[in-house]
């Protein structure tokens, strides 16, 4: 094994230099999001001077954006458990390129989710109370509790599997500042990697990975609990624990796949990281889409049977109100076509479908393009949408818009089919961009509708619409999720190295990613 | 404190007395405050007394001190209200006279008057709501730092000292009970003096406050301020363990009869929230009812 370790392959030497070596790219990247956080610093100064009334929030709808970022990074965190636990414990090899970056997500998502509860509250000079005067009957403190658990303990996952490469860096990293060298001899505690130790690693290993599960079902069942055991129509649900834990997964899963792309194509891993990874994470996503499509339906179906007194209004509001057309983007946008995209291009039909004239891209952008200009030229305010009869029109527009979509879809399927890692990417990319907003229209028309018509609010208190400042902190906490990952993959070769040198091609459970691995 | 059912009713009406008798006020620091005057025989309960010259005096709005604390309540109390729908026509006399007693901030109603209609055959009808001081209170519950307990004497008490501003209490409500301050409180003449949860009269900027029946007035022995300030004695409170129940024109009544006779419910029983306000339903009433097509734009 030592003499093992003392050896670089080239390939590794390449993953190495993504340590150190930083082109123009990296440091407009790090300068643009290092920009991005400070604004959000600047935003959350003015709500600390002036108040939570810098936001939209009112009296109706108290919660909003922020807490629509918190379930929706709690949720992102899921994905160390599931990738670095399950996957190790059902023993599936192929994860072994990907475990660390998973884990890095849910570190770095754990730290943006737990710090927007405190950008919420009213109050935050008073966080103290919260030990002092802590009441266990509340979901907030069942709340701050497994967090702060599910957070340790992914940290430890992150960091004991980390130790053998940190010990290497020490070892073998000679590049970069003195202080790198310190930190790596301080956190490789010693390692040797003596075969006590190693026994030592793998036992801890697989208590944490046992551990980690039934904590990381707890943090979401929990975050859920903070809209379910209320008595609102549209939360007070039995099933949001699993639907909240399944919505997490999928988001997570989709990360990842993220994540694999943009880290390919930054530190060139095309060595670790293959079509076939994105196969099989691309299996998890819909696997867990399709669970997740499976809750949202009862969720919104046993309800929209029924139509009982209370549900009618965020019903109506989400179906084919003011919110209607975020909910079907969330949908379609954000589940239907994702797991379309993953699938459908797959099947050997999609060969001859290029054949058919018609369903080239060029007549469907062409179909497509006509369709979305009808639209905006038939808006409300335009001088088009004056004349008489384009009023009668704008009820086909879905259709209009549907037929196009389609049309649309069809015609790039080979193109998907030709290029499936860039088809995934953007697969996962609308994942995460519906779950953000699903959370949120989870969130607000609920508010919305309470049981008492909202009646004799001030002007503007009626309804939310977030503010400038609310959107700056959004997209700081975004920025502070790719920045803290960002550095953390300079600081740490992203890609595990003593994991996937010691992954033997005949004990892999996918032979095809072992082949890859192997070559 | 141990006030009998008759000692109760004295002091209302010495209450009323001294009301009527002298509207002079002085505030410790020399302020005007907003200050009950009931004028047998209706017209408006309230006035702000900012004309009044501040020369000595009786402070007519609560004592010259705050009652000390008493987390637990009243002892052997049980603080119940019923609002005789029937004879509420709207005038919001209950809402002004809650914003000067307790300087309400802008934007907040404690008690607000609400015009529903239960279905389309129904006429609308006014509805004031008050927090209901429930018995099984989802904003307690869920509090994370005790700023809101339920008190022995059925008051859901609120301390903006300890109040975090989470809003869990207000996601929680399922009546719009709860308001909270998202900016610091600008209101025309909030008084300068120390917080007293119990007059609840010092706003702070990040917390939830809401109705708590003026403990500090109940504890005079006089009425709340909206059920002193209704001018068609629409709102009765009392004591749910004398079994008794007063509104502003001096009518004492037995709260069992007054439910049980008239048809009394809880607004949305069926959450299980347990209210301690009452409602009489809104049958042979003696005002014109509101415009249903406000009630109805409002209600979509």
């Amino acid at each position: 094994m030592r003499a093992r370790d003392d050896l670089l392959a080239d390939r590794e030497r390449r993953l190495l230099r993504s340590l150190h070596a930083g082109g123009p790219g990296y440091y407009a990247l790090l300068g643009v999001l290092g920009a991005l956080v400070a604004w959000g610093v600047i935003g959350y100064g003015v709500q600390l001077r002036y108040g939570l009334g810098v936001t939209g929030l009112r009296d109706n709808v108290m919660w909003g954006v922020y807490i629509t970022n918190f379930i929706f990074f709690i949720g992102v965190s899921h994905v160390g458990a599931l990738m670095s636990a399950i996957l190790r414990i059902t023993g599936a090899e192929w994860r072994r390129p990907i475990t660390r970056m998973a884990e890095a997500i849910t570190f770095a998502s754990l730290l943006m989710g737990a710090l927007m509860p405190l950008v919420d509250m009213g109050r935050p000079d008073r966080l103290l109370n919260l030990v002092a005067h802590g009441r266990l009957q509340s979901p907030i403190l069942w709340d701050i509790l497994s967090i702060t658990t599910y957070l340790t303990g992914s940290t430890l996952f992150l960091y004991v599997p980390m130790i053998p490469d940190i010990a290497l860096l020490r070892d073998r990293f000679a590049a970069g500042p003195p202080w790198r060298r310190r930190l790596y001899t301080v956190l490789a505690l010693g390692w040797r990697g003596t075969e006590v130790q190693r026994r030592h690693l793998e036992a801890v290993m697989g208590i944490l990975a046992i551990l980690i599960i039934p904590i990381a079902v707890s943090v979401h069942t929990v975050v859920s609990w903070i809209l379910a055991m209320t008595l609102r129509a549209g939360w007070n649900s039995t099933i949001f624990g699993p639907y909240f834990v399944s919505g997490a997964l999928f988001s997570g899963a989709a990360a990842v796949v993220t994540a694999m792309a943009a880290f390919r194509w930054a530190y060139h891993l095309e060595d670790y990281i293959t079509e076939a990874h994105f196969r099989r994470m691309g299996y998890l996503v819909i696997a867990l889409g399709l669970i997740y499509g499976y809750f949202t339906f009862n969720e919104y179906w046993v309800p929209a049977f029924k139509m009982a007194a209370h549900e009618r209004g965020y019903l109506t509001a989400v179906f084919s109100g003011r919110f209607a057309p975020l909910f079907w983007f969330t949908q379609v946008g954000g589940l239907l076509l994702p797991v379309a995209l993953l699938t459908v291009p797959r099947l050997a039909l999609v060969e001859r479908l290029g054949r058919v004239p018609l369903l080239r891209p060029a007549p469907a952008l062409a179909a497509t393009a006509a369709a979305v200009g009808l639209v905006v030229v038939a808006a409300p305010g335009s001088p088009v949408a004056a004349l008489p009869d384009v009023g009668a029109l704008r009820p086909l527009i879905p259709w209009l818009l549907g037929t196009a979509g389609s049309w649309l879809f069809l015609a790039l399927l080979p193109v998907c089919r030709a290029r499936p890692i860039a088809t995934a990417t953007a697969a996962s990319v609308l994942v995460n961009v519906g779950a953000w907003w699903k959370r949120y229209v989870i969130i607000v028309p609920t508010l919305q509708h309470p049981f008492l018509p909202i009646q004799r609010a001030p002007a503007g208190w009626a309804t939310y619409t977030p503010t400038w400042v609310e959107w700056s902190i959004t997209s700081a906490a975004l920025a502070g999720f790719v920045l803290i990952y960002l550095l953390f993959s300079k600081l740490f070769p992203i890609v595990s190295l003593w994991e996937t040198r010691e992954a033997p091609p005949e004990a892999s459970g996918g032979g095809e990613v072992a082949h890859a691995l192997a070559r | 404190m141990a006030l009998t059912r008759r000692s109760f009713l004295k002091a209302l009406a010495a209450g009323a007395a001294a009301l009527t008798a002298g509207p002079l006020t002085r505030w410790r620091r020399g302020r005007p405050v907003p200050a009950l005057v009931a004028r047998p025989g209706g017209g408006h309960a309230l006035a702000r007394l900012e004309a009044v010259p501040s020369g000595g005096g009786v402070a007519l709005a609560y004592a010259a001190e705050p009652p000390a604390p008493e987390p637990g309540g009243a002892p052997g109390r049980r603080w119940v209200m019923v609002i005789d729908l029937a004879r509420c026509d709207g005038c919001r006399e209950c809402t002004r006279a809650c914003q000067a007693m307790h300087v309400v901030p802008a934007g907040q109603e404690w008690i607000r008057v609400y015009e529903l209609q239960d279905h389309e055959a129904g006429a609308p009808y006014w509805f004031p709501r008050p927090c209901m001081q429930c018995d099984n209170p989802p904003c307690v519950k869920v509090c994370p730092v005790s700023a809101t307990w339920k008190r022995e004497d059925g008051i859901v008490m609120q301390d903006t000292s300890r109040c975090i501003g989470c809003r869990f209490c207000m996601a929680a409500c399922p009546y719009q009970a709860r308001s909270f301050n998202w900016v610091d409180p600008d209101v025309p003449g909030m008084p300068d003096e120390p917080y007293s949860m119990e007059w609840n009269r010092v706003h702070r900027r990040g917390t939830t406050e809401k109705c708590i029946f003026c403990p500090a007035l109940v504890a005079e022995g006089r009425l709340p301020a909206c059920a002193a300030a209704c001018p068609m004695g629409a709102i009765y409170f009392g004591d749910q363990q004398e079994d008794a129940v007063t509104n502003s024109q001096g009518e004492t009544v037995r709260f069992s009869e007054l439910v049980q006779g008239q048809g009394g419910y809880r607004f949305l029983e069926e959450l299980g929230t347990e209210p301690r306000v009452y409602y009489l339903p809104p049958r042979r009433r003696l005002y014109p009812a509101p415009v249903p097509a406000a009630a109805a734009e409002d209600q979509r």
